[in-house]
């Protein structure tokens, strides 16, 4: 854990009591029923780092996405964000969100508003910001992961790859401190990934906070500070993006081998 | 004694006029005490649910006709000597048109995705927003066409309106055959009201569906 190396240089106007590690679980436990679904997950993610988890289907990485969020209820462990207590009962779930930025798989983008307005709701709604300076943020957003032209299109005129890029431009129009991606390029065609893990590899430069969720190896090895191998709901293994060359494990071993597309 | 003549037709056309208005009066009403109990019947709140359940259960499992028949008669048992045929006829429509409305209403409602729901959570929307600015646009969407379909059964049922005394169209084409007895020209005249006045809802009701099928979802 103390392989990765702090890829950015302090945000401005992140100083608050948020000092490093800007996410961190702790014995995190969650089941759902009888399944034991995470036993006992702890990690952290400093800011500026790219965390990548990576495991086999129904290990938990989702789920463990979804904690951090508050989008599921855990019994035990405690999960800092930046800041805010997440397992605490007086958690303010708003707060939390204005932090915290998610994409999955499926870009769940609105589909009764044009790409503009579906980046422009959550500013004006949340931090009732003028519509016009909404606007302008969102031009801005849909520059930087190159849709400047599709403003006034709507989702369904537009190609997967293109649809999941508006939804990490609407994420990234509320300034998260930390963006959470769950598997956003499981259902493209190989083209229209790159598209999208393009725009992910500008973010981990411009020294976002991320931690994702993904099976393309190739990219975990590329953007990865810090590596996460999850293997029935617990963290297995975790280190630097060099570890998979050299799986201290069987299960990492045979994950590799076998993942590695 | 007669034949049908112009005043008849013009009797007719003004209950014509009271069918509209019955019919618009059901719907407005029923539509607010509907959307109100759907939001009831989907809400985080057991009891609230539990009631919204127990409403649309009972409208339901009622018969237009009975309900009316309990308003008109349940009122004068409380005390009241009469109540107005309108009034009657208005909030029996009301009623049953919301036991309906509300259960279009709530099915459109879930079925807007729940990751819907999720990513305006996520964006940090209040569950107002989510609700307003989110779900309900497109739930309406989904809700256009049945709502004007059912609208075109509450026109059609005012006509049970005539047991409590209210003379819409129905009713005025009987009073009418009472005096002249011309039943076939007399009941072809209102069918044809009838049939002016829900055809153009159900071309709208129509092309409403159309065009919110071939745009967006
Ligand atoms: N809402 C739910 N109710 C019941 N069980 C669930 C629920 N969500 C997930 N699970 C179970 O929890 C386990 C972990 O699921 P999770 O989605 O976190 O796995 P994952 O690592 O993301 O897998 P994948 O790579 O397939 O996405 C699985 O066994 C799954 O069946
Ligand atoms: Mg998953």
């Amino acid at each position: 854990m103390s392989a990765t190396a702090n890829l950015a240089p302090m945000a401005p106007g992140t100083d608050e009591a948020t000092v490093t590690p800007l996410v961190r679980l702790a014995n995190v436990q969650k089941s759902f029923g009888a399944v034991k679904v995470l036993d006992g997950v702890s990690f952290e993610v400093e800011r500026g780092e790219v965390a990548v988890i990576i495991g086999q289907s129904g290990s938990g990485k989702s789920t463990a996405l979804r904690c951090i969020d508050a989008l599921e209820k855990f019994e035990q462990g405690t999960i800092h964000v930046c800041g805010h207590a997440v397992h605490d009962k007086d958690l303010d779930r708003r707060a939390l969100r204005r932090d915290v930025g998610i994409v999955f798989q499926s870009y769940n983008l609105f589909p009764h508003l044009t790409v503009e307005q579906n980046i422009m709701l959550a500013p004006t709604c949340v931090k009732s910001m003028r519509k016009a300076e909404a606007r302008e943020l969102a031009r801005t957003a849909l520059a930087r992961v190159g849709l400047a032209d599709k403003a006034t299109q709507y989702p369904e005129q537009l190609s997967g790859g293109q649809q999941q890029r508006v939804a990490i431009a609407r994420s990234l129009a509320m300034m998260p401190k930390v963006m959470l991606f769950d598997e956003v390029t499981s259902a493209l065609d190989p083209q229209l990934t790159a598209e999208v893990l393009k725009v992910m590899e500008g973010l981990a430069r411009d020294g976002m906070t991320m931690i994702l969720v993904t099976h393309e190896m190739g990219f975990a090895r590329k953007v990865a500070s810090k590596i996460i191998y999850m293997y029935r709901g617990k963290v297995w293994e975790s280190g630097p993006a060099s570890m998979l060359d050299q799986p201290q494990t069987k299960e990492l071993s045979m994950f590799v081998g076998t993942g590695l597309k | 004694m007669g034949t049908f003549s112009s005043t008849h037709f013009l009797f007719l056309a003004v209950a014509a006029l009271w069918t509209v208005a019955l019919t618009a009066i059901a719907f407005i009403g029923g539509g607010l005490a509907g959307f109100a109990v759907a939001l009831a019947r989907i809400s985080g709140n057991r009891i609230l649910r539990g009631i919204a359940i127990v409403y649309i259960q009972i409208i339901q499992g009622t018969p237009l006709l009975i309900l009316l028949f309990l308003i008109y008669f349940g009122v004068a048992v409380i005390g009241f000597k009469t109540v107005p045929a309108l009034l009657a006829a208005g909030v029996g429509l009301t009623v049953y048109s919301s036991g309906f409305l509300a259960e279009i209403w709530r099915g459109c409602i879930q079925a807007v995705p729940k990751t819907q729901w999720e990513a305006a959570e996520c964006l940090a929307l209040t569950r107002w927003q989510r609700m307003t600015r989110v779900i309900l646009p497109q739930a309406l969407r989904m809700a256009t066409a049945p709502t004007v379909g059912f609208l075109v059964q509450i026109v059609k049922n005012t006509s049970l309106a005539s047991v409590v005394g209210f003379v819409e169209l129905a009713q005025a084409g009987k009073l009418i055959n009472n005096s002249i007895f011309e039943p076939f020209t007399i009941f072809i005249v209102v069918a044809g009201f009838y049939f002016a006045i829900c055809y153009p809802l159900s071309l709208w009701s129509r092309s409403l569906e159309r065009k919110l099928n071939v745009s967006h979802r």
